[in-house]
């Protein structure tokens, strides 16, 4: 009982001190918030995508109609999501030309359709949350998860200037965004939630499919067992 | 009237009769086909491995109404299929899981083989056939892979191709015939659509006829590994033993069915990756000639003798040791039927030498599919006293070693093993 008091009594204490030491530290191992019901943040990452993302990054297999999904009508899609005159029923794509945007930045961004399918949502979380300053580059800007990426900094303004201690490989804020730590966290929390989302459109229909599926089989296993058993009484 | 119907019905079938065997075949095959009435678990994954392969062929032609086999359009196609397409999603996870699954049911069906002995006298022919099966479909699932040209896609199909440049002096070039050009491009795609959807299925179709047509006409063999043909009734000539494959194996078989579609479709509907092992992460990244991955893996059902391939060392710059054999690991169960010498069939009358083969043959097996899957160096290295070599490596060794002795060592330890009497009947409940 008092070996256990006591290691509480330690472990808070510890807390304490590492969290005075490290104030402004910004953890990036951490999961990604990502829940398909909650629907607002499902909105708030589109537009946080369309706003930021897509004008470099298309995502050509998704539908712009697809965020019916997600709650938006076409009418809403149309009145906030569509600025250059497309279609809903067109792809998100981006004019940008893959070449010049490689000669501009060294590599051409990729389509991020399915993005989260291939590096996973927490990775793309913790991207998009460990830029952070460095002179060295040719954009300014490094990641902790991603060495010598080429793309820069897209959302500085909005989380501010991190900086990496490189000895204890971590990252403080050195001067504030728009957005406090809270508020930016749930930003890039919303667009990773859609990038989520946007990888595969069909999973929640295919989950609720395959209970379906599954009570019918169950049904049916009972059903063919019953008929094995009424034949097989006759084997001796 | 009821009298003049049935005649017409009669009519009918002896019409059909007189020109084609269809009801002599359907007894040879089915109602008057005579199969030991104690089969237990291990004889399920016959009649699935035949349910999923009627499977990837219905999925697979509905995948090919939408796919396009093209470097600049294939990667795109697969997504269509998962976004735009009705139930595309679902056919296509039917279609990926299923190619996972054939190896799993291929893979319990073999073993069941080898433990109840069904591959020898007289069955020897419809065992060949079965590793002919096994080879076709390992071809298969590797035409298949390349497809959807994601990144795993195409680099592991550059790995395997590569296996052939391997070869003394005709190796570079045989590869290249391969490609049909200098990399894995657009012309490979190409062929292995083609190998994948038309060619490989054939034979795989024709095998399996053969096999079946075979093992109907010796009779199955079961877990007691008797003949159940040496003791019949003496007035109708059906063995004692034996009950008809319909009804009773056929209503069997459907409990078997709809136990493995409630596994299958649990993986379908809530885990179609698999946690990476199904469908692999980096293949939603297309595919790109430039940016080779920094791991290479190829998918699970081949992970054991992509094991012993690196296993083996190079003799000077020549990978060709290592690629011979994980050839003779996969032919090795060929000659099963030649290498083992023991006097009974069945696992339930061998000894315990025999048991501790098979054990540290299935041990090794899974322990180098597990390797196969994971880098090298995954558990860094010994120290200076063993060169230093990676120590997952030297363990991959070990097992390739166990792996190869299993078969040829067989002859010896299936003879010295001490056998126990086996029953003149089969053993029932």
């Amino acid at each position: 009982m008092m070996k256990k008091w006591f290691i509480q009594a330690f472990a808070s204490l510890a807390l304490l001190v590492s969290g005075m030491a490290l104030a402004n530290e910004v953890r990036i191992d951490v999961k990604a918030p990502i829940s398909m019901s909650d629907k607002a943040s499902l909105q708030r990452g589109a537009k946080n995508f369309v706003n930021y993302c897509l004008n470099c990054h298309s995502a050509n297999y998704m539908r712009y109609n697809r965020l019916q999904d997600i709650g938006l009508t076409d009418k809403q899609i149309k009145e906030n999501l569509l600025f250059a005159g497309e279609k809903v029923g067109e792809t998100m794509r981006v004019s940008m030309n893959p070449k010049d945007a490689k000669k501009w930045f060294g590599a051409a961004p990729p389509d991020l359709s399915v993005e989260v399918r291939a590096r996973g949502a927490d990775w793309v979380y913790a991207y998009l949350r460990s830029f952070y300053k460095d002179d060295t580059r040719p954009t300014g800007w490094n990641n902790q998860v991603f060495d010598k990426v080429a793309m820069p900094h897209v959302l500085y303004e909005l989380q501010g200037v991190q900086v990496l201690d490189h000895e204890t490989h971590t990252l403080t804020l050195e001067k504030a965004g728009k957005l406090n730590p809270e508020e930016y966290d749930q930003f890039v929390g919303d667009l990773t939630n859609y990038l989520a989302f946007m990888a595969e459109p069909a999973k929640q229909s295919r989950l609720w499919i395959g209970v379906v599926v599954l009570l019918f089989l169950s049904v049916l296993y009972v059903l063919v067992k019953k008929i094995k058993v009424e034949y097989w009484k006759d084997i001796r | 009237m009821a009298t003049n119907k049935k005649t017409i019905a009669a009519g009918v079938l002896d019409w059909v009769d007189t020109r084609f065997p269809l009801t002599s075949t359907i007894k040879g095959h089915l109602t008057e086909y005579y199969a030991p009435k104690n089969f237990n678990f291990w004889y399920f994954f016959g009649s699935l491995a035949l349910l999923v392969l009627v499977l990837q062929i219905v999925t697979g032609i509905f995948l090919t109404m939408n796919y396009k086999p093209d470097a600049e359009l294939a990667f795109a196609s697969v997504e269509y299929i998962m976004r735009d397409v009705f139930g595309g999603n679902i056919i296509r996870y039917m279609h990926s899981t299923g190619a996972s699954m054939f190896f799993v049911v291929v893979y319990l069906h073999m073993f069941r083989g080898v433990i109840y002995g069904s591959y020898r006298t007289p069955r020897e022919l419809i065992w060949l056939f079965g590793v002919g099966i096994f080879l076709v479909l390992m071809g298969e699932a590797f035409f298949g892979y390349l497809l959807p040209w994601g990144q795993m896609s195409y680099w592991g199909a550059q790995v395997i191709v590569n296996l052939f440049s391997t070869v003394p002096f005709i190796g570079p070039d045989l590869s290249e015939w391969l490609r049909g050009d200098y990399l894995v491009s657009d012309a490979t795609l190409n062929r292995f659509f083609a190998f994948h959807v038309i060619a490989l299925p054939l034979v795989l179709l024709g095998l399996v006829a053969v096999h079946i047509v075979a093992l109907h006409e010796v009779g199955s063999n079961n877990p007691d590994g008797v003949e159940i043909k040496k003791h019949k009734d003496k007035e109708t000539g059906i063995p004692l033993d034996g009950i008809p494959f319909h009804p009773y194996y056929s209503v069997k078989d459907m409990v078997g069915v709809v136990a493995f579609l409630m596994v299958f479709f649990a993986i379908v509907f809530f885990m179609p990756e698999m946690g990476g092992y199904f469908l692999e992460a980096n293949n939603f990244v297309p595919a790109d000639p430039l940016k080779t991955p920094a791991h290479i893996a190829p998918v699970w059902y081949f992970t054991p003798y992509y094991s012993i391939l690196r296993a083996v060392p190079p003799i000077g710059i020549s990978q060709f040791p290592g690629v011979v054999a994980m050839g003779l690991s996969v032919v090795a169960f060929a000659f099963l039927p030649w290498l083992d010498r023991s006097p009974v069939k069945s696992i339930r009358y061998r000894g315990k030498l025999y048991k501790r083969w098979l054990t540290a043959f299935v041990i090794s097996f899974v322990i180098l599919g597990y390797l196969g899957t994971v880098p090298g160096d995954i558990w860094g290295q010994f120290g200076p006293w063993l060169g230093r070599a990676d120590r997952a490596t030297v363990l991959a060794r070990i097992c390739s070693v166990v792996y190869f002795a299993f078969f040829a060592l067989m002859p010896w330890y299936t003879k010295k093993d001490q056998t126990k009497p086996v029953p003149e009947r089969v053993t029932y409940k």
